[in-house]
């Protein structure tokens, strides 16, 4: 068979150029030569180190317990790359199969993995963002700098953004005995992603470890001094608080940007593609030489209305990575979708968070095992009366038992009785989330509707 | 008539290869006999369970008529209560939380990994001790040794007070088989004797501990202060019952399976001799292939529960029989084989859930170490016995004696 002649040789001496030398770049790239692919392999990168783990970055790093130069990824086998890091790459030309790089070099491809991952969104005045003491947090770099600047002492950090990153900061400073303050667009941190419910009880977990908690209000400026360091923030009540390292936690933007005009279906919500992988162009046809993975990749789930899906999550960087990198070197008839349940975990203030399935589609919540008040339970979340979603506090060991009834759609609100049920664990309640489009700090799962192309969305800052 | 899969399983005459009616319960992954447990033995379906808040492990929930192990089952006035083993959330939380305070992380990250190089000497000290190296019984003379010296040092008892909570330890381990054919009233009473006396026991070492902290495990769970508060008397007595017990009860048969294992598989020996690093797959692969706890016989169903199309009905007992779940090839490719190379060893071995070992890091650690040395200091072992003597137990099953011969001891 003809195919099949293709794609041995495409195995033996084809060029595949992974774009984004990250989690879901090097797993793919590891992927890649267990299947037996023995051609040439180049991995571009446009931060100059080799691929690092980013949780540790807002933990352990900030804490003085890791140091951010040493969170490398462990390699699960030798890739045999050429390695083109610290050169971001620019441009893509569909038709000539290559992509540009910044040095003016271009790289030609038989298959092409972009995995190009998200950056922090910075501080939108330009000017104040330049201030001395004003971070983000996304890189192995920026995590540094950070870590730094609270070894110094500082007398005030503020947190701006109640989301997962920001509140994993505020709780890596309250250990360390920094003053903090977190201010938060929503009614409570985490609501975006977790509903209202549950966000009280993070809510009163920060205020219990003496965060200083500024809900229902925006940062309107920074003002820094003559020197040009940050001095004191404004907020929309009227209030200042004086601080001098800010922490700008407002979620992040798909870097997607290099790809504009190329004819590839990608945009600020990120690359669409089909749930093998397989990029879509602007029309809305699935091209079959470019994949995609990772935090910029959007893909439909079938569990979820098959909405596209896009997720920052380590787990299913790593999951679609290695799918798509399967489905590179495969025959169209061995190829395999991506159908993780989305799960993620944080830690912070003494807990450990877990979520599985998408609770922000959920409407309503029940708390089916432990409680609220002892911040120890689990929280099932429904949507037209299936679970749709899972969070934990402290409970994360039962999770899998509701993933599974995630991926058979069971009815919500269940029936059963459990272990530990309580009393205010008998009726569902309002999840309570806010207006999806009201931007606050940004969940980190974003159904983006059924649009392949869709190139629309604007975010507009809160001024 | 036939004697019922249950039966075979307990029946002693199956002890050593019980893999073949595993496999034949497993062509009815929800097995019910009448009267009796539902007994779930394909992978999946126990991963499942092990995961289901509907299922409960406090015997209190277990309706009566239900055949069970009445160690625990049977509280009265002077006992003690059961221990987190045996226990729901949230009073299991709360005791395992406490405990774990000092034994791992986040509180006590260190205490595994800073007993490395005491378990090596421990180790060593024990190979150098071994008698005529053409006849050397594993169990008594390294694998029954080694474990309950390592719980000794961890808890704080005195080594030399074995030979007194041996017997109690024994007794209660064998309360945990669930052996139809045995009068449940005398087992009770044996096992209501035996907890008692370890409870008086542990009793004493505590109150001293209390007046003389040390730095091991009780004197820290006498005098804790965490945000738990501290245990009450009864409960700390449970939990270290529990954890003295199964600190070695099971660690013996890890080692002295690992070992059987490994001299029934030479070129995995040889390897290892060479690669001390392929200990930690190995002992991996042992628990998947030979775990020291082969099933799980104390949980009940809270609701009707459908598995695979049956309905388990509310008040059930259960058996999560894990040595066959580890063997289900829906699972494992060639589950028959013993394989430490196999890419994914996502065993059973140790449970999951809320109840997974909570000793799993101590044992694991024991393991590796205990069968590398060994893989390195005996010249040319054999065994001498195929299949071994084994213990009654059907839970807790490994070979009560294992002889060996070997050329020398290295030094």
């Amino acid at each position: 068979m003809v195919g099949d002649g293709v794609l041995e040789q495409l195995k033996r001496e084809g060029r595949i150029v992974v774009v984004g030398a990250s989690l879901a770049g090097l797993r793919a790239a590891e992927t890649l030569r267990a299947m037996g692919f023995a051609g040439s392999l180049t991995m571009i990168g446009d931060e100059p180190c080799e691929p690092y783990d980013r949780p540790p970055l807002s933990k352990g790093v900030l804490l003085g317990r890791a140091r951010a130069e040493r969170t490398a990824l462990p390699r699960l086998r030798s890739v045999d790359a050429t390695w083109r890091l610290g050169v971001p790459a620019t441009g893509l030309d569909m038709a000539a199969k290559r992509v540009r790089l910044a040095d003016g070099d271009e790289v030609p491809y038989d298959r092409l993995l972009i995995a190009t991952g998200v950056r922090a969104r910075p501080w939108p005045r330009e000017e104040e963002a330049e201030l001395d003491g004003v971070f983000v947090l996304r890189t192995r770099d920026e995590a540094a700098a950070l870590a730094r600047r609270l070894d110094e002492g500082p007398h005030r950090v503020l947190v701006i953004g109640g989301g997962f990153a920001g509140s994993e900061v505020a709780s890596a400073c309250r250990e360390r005995g920094i003053p903090v303050t977190v201010a938060e667009r929503g009614a409570a941190p985490l609501v975006g992603a977790l509903g209202g419910v549950v966000a009280a009880v993070a809510a009163g977990l920060q205020r219990e470890h003496g965060v200083d908690l500024r809900c229902g209000v925006m940062v309107t400026a920074l003002e820094g001094d003559a020197s040009g360091r940050v001095r004191a923030a404004h907020l929309s009540d009227g209030s200042t608080v004086e601080t001098d390292v800010v922490v700008v936690s407002l979620g992040a933007l798909r870097n997607t940007e290099w790809l504009y005009g190329s004819g590839l279906g990608a945009g600020p919500r990120g690359i669409a593609c089909d749930a093998g992988c397989r990029a879509f162009d602007i029309r809305g046809i699935v091209t079959d030489d470019i994949y995609a993975a990772g935090d910029v990749a959007r893909c439909p789930h079938p569990l979820f209305g098959y909405q596209f899906l896009s997720l920052e999550h380590w787990g299913n960087a790593v999951a679609q990575a290695g799918i798509a990198a399967h489905n590179m070197v495969s025959e169209s008839v061995d190829r395999l979708p991506h159908m993780d349940v989305p799960a993620f975990w944080s830690s912070q203030f003494g807990v450990n968070i877990k979520s599985v399935g998408v609770p922000s589609m959920g409407t309503e919540i029940l708390i089916s095992q432990g409680s609220l008040d002892s911040r120890r339970f689990v929280g099932v979340y429904g949507y037209q009366g299936r679970v749709i979603g899972a969070v934990s506090f402290d409970h994360g060991r039962w999770l899998p038992f509701y993933q599974e009834l995630i991926e058979r759609t069971a009815p919500f609100p269940p029936q059963f009785p459990t272990v530990d049920r309580h009393a205010g664990g008998q009726r569902p309640v309002d999840a309570d989330f806010p207006d999806p489009s009201v931007p606050s700090h940004g969940p980190t799962v974003t159904l983006s509707g059924y649009s392949p192309a869709d190139r629309r969305m604007t975010f507009t800052p809160a001024h | 008539m036939t004697p019922t899969l249950l039966h075979q399983i307990l029946d002693y005459a199956n002890r050593a290869d019980p893999y073949p009616i595993y496999e034949e319960l497993r062509k009815t992954p929800v097995h019910h006999e009448t009267d009796g447990a539902y007994v779930i033995s394909t992978y999946y379906e126990i991963r499942s369970l092990l995961h289901d808040p509907r299922i409960s492990s406090d015997a209190r929930n277990v309706a009566s008529g239900n055949a069970d192990p009445p160690a625990e089952s049977a509280p009265e006035e002077s006992a003690l209560p059961p221990s987190f083993l045996r226990l729901d959330p949230p009073e299991h939380d709360r005791l395992r939380r406490m405990t774990n305070r000092h034994f791992g992380p986040p509180h006590s990250p260190h205490r595994v990994d800073g007993m490395r190089p005491e378990l090596h000497d421990i180790v060593g000290g024990l190979i150098d001790g071994l008698g005529d190296p053409g006849r050397i019984d594993l169990v008594e003379e390294f694998s029954y040794p080694f474990p309950v010296t390592v719980i000794c040092r961890l808890l704080g008892v005195p080594r030399e007070d074995e030979a007194r909570f041996h017997t109690w330890a024994d007794t209660l381990a064998a309360s945990l088989d669930p052996d139809p054919d045995a009068d449940p009233a005398e087992r009770g009473k044996d096992a209501h004797e035996a907890r008692m006396a370890l409870g008086m026991y542990l009793a004493g070492l505590i109150e001293e501990r209390r007046k003389n902290p040390g730095d091991d495990m009780l004197s820290q769970l006498a005098t804790a202060k965490g945000q738990d508060g501290p245990m009450t008397t009864m409960e700390l007595l449970s939990t270290a019952a529990l954890l003295l017990i199964a600190g070695h009860e099971t660690t013996v048969n890890l080692i002295s399976n690992g070992m059987l294992t490994l001299l029934r598989h030479p070129e995995v020996l040889q390897r290892l001799r060479t690669e001390p690093r392929l200990a930690v797959p190995i002992v991996e692969e042992l628990l998947r292939f030979e775990p020291p706890v082969q099933l799980l016989p104390g949980r009940t169903a809270l609701a009707d529960i459908e598995v695979r199309g049956v309905t388990i009905p509310e008040g059930s007992a259960l058996w999560l029989v894990l040595a066959s779940g580890n063997r289900d090839p829906q699972r494992f490719e060639n589950p028959d084989r013993f394989d430490p190379d196999r890419p994914d060893i996502q065993h059973l071995g140790l449970g999951s859930g809320i109840h997974s070992c909570f000793g799993a890091p101590v044992a694991r650690l024991e393991a590796q170490l205990a069968l590398a040395e060994l893989a390195r200091r005996l010249e040319n072992p054999r065994l001498l016995d195929d299949p071994p003597e084994y213990r009654q137990n059907a839970v807790l099953r490994g070979p009560r004696h294992l002889r060996i011969a070997c050329d020398g001891i290295r030094p």
